[in-house]
């Protein structure tokens, strides 16, 4: 293996575990609520930005690090309780728009409280290099792929082994069947957008140091993470955590093997290929409609 | 009096719309004010190209913004660098993106809800993407310089001249998407909207209509595209953005889907609001997500398809 191939693979996969945090963010939203988020690339954004603001101020960076998660929660319980639920069962034209409207909104607030310029987080553990085959591995990444693994680790115990879990689990299946055996799907359809907002927040904190930050970052973060999930299979979380290293390594390769200026386009590309060819995804199943 | 009643529900809105087209240059009293009108046109139009496929056909697109600039850049190209007449260069990217969109459609449209939603919005990226790379071509991010609509020797200059062919074309596209919302095909589109599976059961063929709608508004953003390149002799690839997109769809829906006029009030009044939000520039982003998310929310059938039904006093469903 060749060494620029293996530093297009690091840096591919340390993207790419941001756009599987995402992508499992909208998994998770679109199981318990059947609502694609367009939000979740400003919840990415608000950790990052938060946290540097917080460390800016002094704050310790682990403290400011769990305060930025917190707000970026709230901030999607907001989102949640104000903009999606009062519009529960309207057609899918109209709640995407209602949280494109979201994240245009956090954009707008994130523009007022931060500024357009470009923000910075200094590295966890120093930005000496480990040297592996040639290529270059940032401490940072290491952070950012431990984190992610770490993540996906507390998500299938959260499923698997607890009652909420379980619970919202259930909710996704059959909406409801879950209702009639007491549980309470309201509180799902929170639960869902509290935990995808965790999910960006903690992404777009381990992100921070290597990739510079702005209130205009969510945006193209957002529409990738869309693509992990829709890349994997809507609604499946191995799926959307395959998608998105998939969608970060190919954007890496082609970055470097063809052209740095189509890198965002990439992710597109490969996106429209699989709906054309395989529109369930990765590893999705086929849908049917009721008439 | 039926007679004067028909007349009334099929070109009464028309006539109003006509009206206020001729009224309006009493109010405009400077260039300003002709140019926030005469954008306000273009976007109508688009919106009411848009509105047959988002608002009649239940089909969202996403990425509508780039036919509009694929339309400016064929005139601005076209024109510039190979001496092409305007109207040749415009009917050429009219054509151009015709066939682009006639091939997109069968794939794309396929696809239904959020499916169809990624779809567009990825076709829409990966256009503005290249518009904004190759700028041997199309002069990338700083944009591309277009000279005066011309036909004929005869040179379309100034706001004024401007302002009465985009409300003649404006009032033509409502004509005639009016009458193509009364004809079979708008029926057809409706059945299709309410339920797919029911309406090919029906006997609808509901592949070929909705290609039908997607080329017909994508040619019409076109048409609109390239008209805007000669008219602000200035094309950048935010034209043809992501944001752009948005805004299309939100002007469609805040006026109110499924309705002709809807969409050029939605159009008219998202197009004047920023520049009145200037006034308080940091916040204009934040306001504009805010009215698109409160409209959705408490009039999720659009302002004035609400506004217009309680007038009516028909009770809400």
């Amino acid at each position: 293996m060749s060494s620029a191939f293996l530093q297009y693979l690091f840096s591919g996969m340390t993207v790419g575990a941001i756009y599987a945090l995402a992508g499992l963010g909208f998994s998770i939203i679109y199981n318990a609520s059947h609502v694609i988020n367009f939000a979740q690339g400003e919840f990415i954004m608000i950790g990052a930005m938060a946290t540097v603001s917080l460390v800016g101020l002094g704050v310790p960076l682990i403290l400011a690090i769990l305060l930025a998660i917190a707000a970026t929660v709230a901030v999607g319980l907001a989102v949640a309780r104000f903009a999606v639920a009062p519009a529960r069962g309207a057609p899918v034209v109209t709640l995407i728009i209602i949280t494109i409207g979201a994240s245009i909104f956090l954009r707008g607030v994130a523009q007022v409280l931060w500024g357009k310029s470009f923000h910075s987080l200094p590295s966890f553990s120093g930005d000496t290099p480990f040297v592996i085959g040639g290529a270059t591995l940032l401490p940072q990444s290491l952070w950012v792929l431990a984190t992610t693994l770490a993540i996906i680790a507390g998500l299938a115990w959260f499923f698997g082994h607890t009652l909420y879990g379980k619970a919202m689990l259930a909710t996704s299946c059959n909406r409801l069947a879950a209702q009639l055996v007491g549980i309470k799907v309201s509180g799902v359809l929170l639960a869902a957008f509290a935990l995808a907002a965790l999910l960006g927040a903690a992404g777009g904190i381990v992100i921070a140091p290597i990739t510079f930050t702005s209130a205009d970052a969510g945006i193209m973060l957002g529409l990738k993470g869309f693509t992990a999930a829709v890349l994997g299979g809507l609604g499946n979380g191995v799926g959307a955590i395959l998608g998105g290293l998939l969608v970060g390594i190919a954007e890496a390769m082609g970055a470097g093997y063809l052209s740095s200026a189509y890198k965002d386009a990439i992710a597109f590309v490969i996106i429209l290929l699989v709906l054309f060819f395989l529109p369930n995804g990765l590893l999705g199943r086929p849908g049917t409609e009721r008439v | 009096m039926t007679g004067l009643k028909t007349w009334a529900v099929r070109y009464g809105g028309l006539a109003v719309l006509a009206v206020i087209i001729a009224v309006l240059p009493g109010f405009l009293r400077n260039a300003y004010t002709y140019d926030i009108a005469i954008n306000a046109g273009f976007n109508a139009i688009v919106c009411v190209g848009l509105n047959l496929l988002v608002g009649y056909a239940g089909q969202i697109s996403l990425g509508h913004a780039a036919f509009l600039g694929l339309g400016a850049y064929a005139s601005g190209i076209l024109t510039t660098r190979y001496g092409w007449s305007p109207l040749m260069a415009l009917a050429a990217g009219a054509v151009g993106v015709g066939a682009l969109a006639y091939a997109l459609a069968k794939p794309v449209l396929r696809l239904k809800g959020h499916f169809l939603a990624m779809a567009t919005l990825g076709i829409g990226i990966i256009i503005a993407i290249v518009l904004n790379t190759e700028s041997w071509l199309t002069g990338g991010s700083d944009g591309l310089v277009v000279g005066d609509f011309e036909l004929a020797g005869w040179v379309l200059s100034g706001e004024k001249p401007w302002y009465w062919v985009v409300g003649g074309l404006l009032l033509l596209s409502v004509w005639a998407t009016r009458n193509l919302i009364d004809s079979p095909i708008g029926r057809a589109l409706r059945a299709l909207h309410g339920s797919e599976v029911g309406a090919e059961v029906a006997g609808i063929d509901t592949a070929r209509y909705k290609v039908l709608v997607f080329v017909l508004s994508a040619v019409m953003a076109a048409v609109v595209g390239s008209l805007f390149a000669h008219y602000a002799n200035m094309i950048t690839p935010s034209k043809a953005g992501f944001m752009k997109s948005i805004e299309l769809v939100t002007m469609v829906v805040f006026g109110g889907m499924a309705s002709t006029f809807g969409a050029v009030f939605g159009a008219a009044v998202l197009t004047v609001l920023p520049q009145v939000l200037t006034a308080f520039e940091d916040y204009e982003t934040m306001v504009l997500g805010a009215i698109m998310m409160g409209t959705m929310i408490f009039m999720p059938r659009g302002l004035l398809v609400t506004v217009a039904d309680a007038v009516r006093g028909r009770r809400q469903p």
